[in-house]
């Protein structure tokens, strides 16, 4: 059976508070779960209360801000600060996005900020990624073809071929999606999940690419596939606006039109 | 500790190149299941509240009325199977306990709708009353 509570190491317990510098008129509270696997503790959740009038818009802002001068042991990913790279998702304020697009104007009362759910956690807000990125590498997202490349140019596409790959293309994967997504916490272990399905659709429906018959022979499956009942958790999350569970309809569409 | 790599895990006992029947099957038997549903309340609306007993054996005696009520028994059956299924395979996480279950649900479903089959079987094949 799936796990509906969290197993007794895992269970979230009060943590510490910082409060907000002397002085500080407009304050913010952050409430952030932290967990370091060398403490042999359990994850607690910490209380930062910050001064916003010296913070930067974003949630990302707030984190660093803490980072720099409250508790440099608090530890997250990032990189790009601009959308981009897909480095710093994570759980804010219930929904899963990123932290660099994400204003902290947006959030009404306390900002809850947990790592990505249902994850296995490395430390505070990180989350172990390796099986999402496997999944990602089992649908070989690369171009297979066996007509050789034309000797003197590139491989042509039509303008009108180009942009069905558009938007798939703009995945970032930032892992919003799957993680997002209830059948993908139940069954990780042989559902694809979300992201790694819309890339598998971006080089199925990719005019240039020839093995889309075995792509489609590797999504037939009725867990790596048809785990996904249309939950649209997947469309809600993406912090990009991208609509994994409409490629995953045209997917099983696709399946069904060559037995037809 | 599993020392297999994470794409060996992923990619496990590859492709079962099925799954898409069992999709397509339950998308078809809806639409089955909006006709037949829709006929057996318009039915109903037609005989009326409170009508004799009589007269609902005399309305399941039609050759079409029969076939119709097998329809909506065997389809929505099947379809039931089909549904269950489905969340049993999302939920049962163990592999042993969710065959017994998977095999208990066809038999179970079986079951029922050769009931209800034999009881319209029997009221179509029956005197009119």
């Amino acid at each position: 059976m799936p796990q509906f509570r969290l197993p007794e190491n895992s269970r979230v317990q009060p943590g510490k508070s910082h409060a907000a510098p002397a002085g500080a008129k407009n304050v913010k509270t952050f409430r952030i779960y932290r967990f370091d696997p060398d403490s042999n503790q359990k994850p607690r959740v910490d209380t930062y209360e910050l001064d916003m009038s010296s913070c930067g818009p974003m949630v990302l802002d707030a984190l660093i801000k803490i980072k720099n001068e409250v508790d440099s042991t608090l530890t997250f990913r990032r990189s790009c600060r601009e959308g981009i790279c897909g480095s710093c998702a994570m759980n804010i304020d219930g929904v899963n996005t990123l932290a660099c697009t994400k204003a902290i104007s947006e959030i009404k009362g306390d900002a809850k900020i947990y790592p990505l759910p249902h994850l296995p956690v490395i430390k505070d807000l990180v989350p172990d990624l390796t099986n999402f990125y496997a999944q990602y590498a089992s649908v070989k997202p690369w171009l297979q073809t066996r007509t050789p490349a034309p000797p003197d140019r590139e491989r042509l596409q039509s303008k009108e071929d180009q942009e069905k790959i558009d938007r798939p293309s703009a995945c970032i994967l930032c892992a919003c999606c799957s993680t997002s997504c209830p059948s993908y916490w139940w069954n990780s272990d042989r559902y694809l999940g979300p992201a790694a399905l819309l890339a598998a659709y971006r080089w199925i429906i990719d005019t240039r690419d020839e093995a889309t018959g075995e792509r489609l022979d590797e999504l037939e499956d009725p867990f790596r596939l048809y785990r996904c009942h249309t939950i649209m958790n997947c469309a809600q999350a993406c912090p990009k606006d991208l609509n994994p569970a409409k490629a995953i309809a045209e997917i099983k569409k696709l399946i069904v039109e060559r037995q037809h | 500790m599993s020392l297999r790599s994470p794409l060996g895990r992923v990619l496990g006992l590859g492709s079962a190149r099925g799954g898409s029947g069992h999709w397509y099957s339950q998308r078809v038997t809806a639409v089955a299941l909006v006709i037949l549903g829709c006929w057996f309340m318009a039915s109903l609306a037609l005989l009326g509240a409170g009508v004799p007993h009589a007269a609902v054996i005399g309305w399941l005696h039609s050759p079409f009325s029969a076939v119709m009520a097998l329809l909506l028994v065997a389809v929505a059956a099947y379809h039931a199977q089909l549904g269950l299924r489905v969340v049993f395979e999302d939920y049962i996480g163990d592999k042993g306990t969710r065959l017994v279950v998977l095999v208990a649900l066809k038999f179970a479903l079986v079951v029922a709708a050769l009931i209800g089959i034999l009881a319209v079987l029997r009221i179509a094949f029956g005197a009119q009353a």
